[in-house]
This record gives structure tokens, sequence and C-alpha cells, in this order.
């Protein structure tokens, strides 16, 4: 795993969870939709707040792509689940909503799950040989194809 | 019986969105590592080559019934129980197929990630 890895789970995290927030917050506005009227559904895309929740997620999603070329699902998924956190220090700072006890505790338990999986390594190698430190080293052509 | 339908919905969203999460994965891994291949080739050939990709196409189309199960599944079911109960079993249930069928050594540290994430995800709904 090299720095500029860890800049993409990054991404994937802030992104993810901001773009989530941004949706929220412009949701709000358009109030309750009702499935009569689902027209206006698509008008919402002209709120700023909701185009630009849109636009992160768009982000989201081309980082989560880039860190799934060279990652395990099963190392992107629990190593990027730190947005649930992010997102619930947003809607207690920034939406004003109430993060109870229980939240805390659901909190802690995602950040001991992201701590177990990134001290492993990232990519499972076929036929798997064991070499935790050099990870970096291998060029993807020696990758086996699935 | 609204609350089989509610769960019905969950068990939808939690297989459709991990069929999904395979497939983009498998796809991924087919285009390459993205950062070299868009330094050799350039973004266009990084975007077209991803486009192309038939697993690519056929995970997307998963998420979008996922999507469109939780759309249905708010319908039928408060969203804090909807939303992070198929979130939180959704880990759990990638962590298998990824075992299965991506062939992904999943150690005890990836379980207990998987788990430990679950049980989270659950706890922040409550």
């Amino acid at each position: 795993m090299t720095f500029r890895k860890y800049l993409v789970l990054a991404a994937v995290t802030v992104f993810g969870a901001t773009g989530d927030s941004l949706l929220s917050r412009g949701m709000k506005d358009a109030g309750n939709i009702s499935l009569h009227q689902l027209p206006d559904l698509i008008l919402t895309i002209l709120n700023p707040w909701v185009l630009a929740g849109i636009l992160f997620l768009l982000g989201f999603f081309a980082a989560y792509m880039i860190a799934l070329s060279w990652a395990d699902l099963t190392y992107v998924l629990p190593a990027t689940s730190l947005g649930y956190v992010l997102l619930a220090l947003i809607a207690k700072f920034l939406l004003h909503e109430q993060v109870t006890a229980t939240r805390w505790l659901g909190i802690i338990l995602i950040s001991v799950g992201v701590g177990f999986v990134t001290r492993g390594p990232a990519l499972t190698h076929h036929p798997p040989v064991r070499q935790p430190e050099d990870y970096d080293a291998e060029p993807v052509s020696t990758r086996a194809e699935l | 019986m609204k609350q089989l339908y509610t769960w019905g919905a969950v068990a939808a969203i939690v297989l459709a969105s991990t069929i999904g999460d395979v497939l983009l994965s498998r796809a991924m891994k087919q285009v390459g590592d993205v950062g070299e291949l868009w330094r050799t080739h350039g973004l266009l050939a990084v975007v077209g080559r991803t486009l192309h990709n038939v697993n690519f196409v056929l995970g997307i189309l998963a998420m979008t019934v996922a999507f469109y199960s939780l759309l249905i599944g708010l319908s039928w079911g408060d969203v804090s129980l909807v939303a992070p109960a198929s979130a939180s079993l959704t880990f759990v249930a990638t962590a298998v197929a990824a075992k299965i069928f991506l062939h992904e050594r999943v150690d005890p540290h990836r379980w207990m990630a998987a788990l430990l994430v679950a049980g989270g995800v659950a706890l922040l709904a409550a």
C-alpha cells in the first residue's frame, strides 16, 4: 500500500459521507415527496445541495472503482466504512442531529473493525504466497486473471 | 404481514448489492490497476475499458435493482430498520461471496472486521 492508495481510500470515505450529507440537507428543503409527485423528484436536481451531493457521489463511485482495481472487495468495504463514523459526526455537528450512546458504541465497533482489516494485506494473490511486506512491488501483469 | 414484506425487501437489497459488489470487483480486477493504466494509456482508455466490461455493466444493473428494492422497502418499513439492517447484512454476505466467487483469502482478521463493522452499523441505527 502506497500513500497514493491510502489517499484513494480516504477519497472513497470522505466523498461518500459528504455526498450523503449534502443529499440529506437538500432533500430536507424539498420536503416529503409522495409517489404521486414523482416528476417533482427530477426538479430537486436543481437544488444546489442535491446537485453538489450527486457530484460528490460520482466522485465516490470513481474512487471506489479505482480502489477495487488494486484491492480485494473484503479489504475495500471495511476499510472505507469509516464513512459511517464521518457521517455520524457530520450529522451531529453540522445537521444538529442527536447522536446517542448506542451510536457512539457503533462508531467504536466500526473503527476497531477498520483497524483489523487495514493491518492485513490489501490484495489476495493467486496462488496465495505470503509476502506481506511488498504488495506494491509486484507488477499487475503477474496477477492471475479472474 | 407487512413485517414479512419489509424483511423480504431487506433480503432483496442484500442479495442484489452483494451480487453488484462482486461483479464490480471482478470487473475492476479485469480492467487492471487504474493508476498504472492511466499513466500508460490515458484516462479515456481507462473509462472505455471499464464501460465495455460485461461484469461492470451487470454490476451496475444489480446495483440499480438494489436501489429500487431499497426504495420499495422504505415504503413498507422504517428507514431506521431497513437501511442499517441491509447495510450491515451486506457486509457479512459480501465477505462470504468474495471468498466463494472471487477466491479472496478472507483470513480471521477480515472476518472479524466484517462482523465488527456489521455490528457497528446495526448499532448506529438503534
